[in-house]
C-alpha cells in the first residue's frame, strides 16, 4: 500500500459523523490542514471495532491552524488521522493526479 | 469526544474482565500471565526513564538528532523501549526551543507513552483537560502556573491514533556544570507533558 499524501500536503479531514466509535475527533472534522509524516501502516479502529475486515492504512500527522477548528487561537494542534479520513484539496490545482 | 473516564471504569472493567475469561476458558492464556505481565511493566514504567532521555539529549547533540528523527530507534542506546505491551508503539518526541512550545494530549481517551512517564496523572483523562488544552492551551497552562511568554508558539499534539508523544522541555539555564543525573532530576513529568517548564 503506497502512501497517497506527501509531507506539507494540503489535505481535508472527512465530515463523517457515525454512530459507531471513529477515531478522527469531532473538533477535527471538515477542516484543513497539512500533512507533517506518515506514521506507518495501521488498521482503522473504526472498522476492527465493529469487525469489519481492515487491511492496515497509512496514518498521517495532520497540523491545524487553530483558527481553522475553532474560528480563533494562534497555535497550532496536530491530529493523528487515517488516510481513508482524508482527501486532498491539492488534486483541482495540479490536473487531478492523486 | 468519548465520555469521561469516572463514568466508564466500571463498565469497561467489567468489559475487560470478560475478555480476560474468555481468553482463560479457551486456553490462550494463563491465569497469572496477564497479571505478571502487567506487574513488570508497571515496574518499570516511570518519569524516571523519560528524564533519563532527556537529561541524554541535552548532552548528547547526536543522541539529541537521532531522538528526534526516531525515537525508538534512540530508545534502545539507553535501554529502554516502547515495547511493554502486545507491540511496539511509535513513540515520537517534540523539542521545545526559544519560540515553540509543545503540549501533549489524547482528546479521544488517555493515550500516553507509559514505559517513560509512568501511569498518567487523573488531570490527564479529565474531560476538562482533553477538552480545553486542544482549544485554549495558554489558559489551561496558566491554570497549572505556567505563563509562558507570549511570543514562543504552542503546537498540541493529539495522541490519536497510534504515536505515543513525549516533550523535550528546553534546558534550564545555568546548568552547564551539572552531569547526567543531576540534569535528569530537574525532569518533572509535567514537563515531559508540556504543562510545566524544567
Amino acid at each position: 500500500m503506497t502512501e497517497r499524501f506527501p509531507p506539507g500536503a494540503r489535505v481535508r479531514t472527512s465530515r463523517i459523523d457515525p454512530p459507531h466509535h471513529t477515531r478522527l475527533p469531532r473538533y477535527a472534522r471538515g477542516a484543513i490542514g497539512t500533512i507533517v509524516e506518515s506514521q506507518g501502516l495501521h488498521p482503522l479502529p473504526d472498522d476492527r471495532a465493529r469487525g469489519l475486515p481492515c487491511e492496515p492504512l497509512p496514518v498521517y500527522t495532520v497540523r491545524f491552524e487553530a483558527r481553522d477548528l475553532f474560528d480563533e487561537g494562534e497555535h497550532a494542534v496536530t491530529v493523528d488521522i487515517w488516510e481513508s479520513l482524508l482527501s486532498s484539496i491539492d488534486d483541482n490545482a495540479n490536473g487531478g493526479a492523486p | 469526544m468519548s465520555g469521561d473516564h469516572h463514568g466508564t471504569d466500571a463498565h469497561l472493567a467489567a468489559q475487560v474482565r470478560q475478555v480476560e475469561t474468555l481468553l482463560e476458558d479457551r486456553g490462550l492464556l494463563d491465569a497469572a500471565e496477564l497479571d505478571r505481565a502487567l506487574e513488570a511493566f508497571l515496574a518499570r514504567a516511570s518519569p524516571a526513564n523519560g528524564a533519563r532521555v532527556v537529561a541524554r539529549a541535552w548532552l548528547d547533540e547526536g543522541f539529541r538528532s537521532r531522538l528526534l528523527a526516531d525515537a525508538n530507534l534512540a530508545l534502545t542506546e539507553v535501554d529502554l523501549s516502547m515495547g511493554g505491551g502486545l507491540q511496539e508503539q511509535r513513540l515520537k518526541v517534540v523539542e521545545n526551543t526559544a519560540v515553540q512550545h509543545n503540549v501533549i494530549v489524547c482528546t479521544l481517551c488517555s493515550c500516553y507513552p507509559i514505559a517513560l512517564l509512568g501511569p498518567s496523572p487523573t488531570w490527564y483523562k479529565s474531560e476538562a483537560y482533553r477538552s480545553r488544552v486542544v482549544r485554549e492551551p495558554r489558559s489551561v497552562l496558566a491554570e497549572f502556573g505556567f505563563d509562558l511568554d507570549p511570543a514562543v508558539q504552542i503546537t498540541v499534539w493529539d495522541a490519536s491514533a497510534e504515536s505515543r508523544y513525549m516533550v523535550l522541555p528546553c534546558r534550564p539555564e545555568r546548568t552547564q556544570d551539572l552531569d547526567e543525573q543531576e540534569l535528569a532530576a530537574l525532569v518533572t513529568r509535567n514537563g515531559l507533558i508540556g504543562v510545566a517548564p524544567v
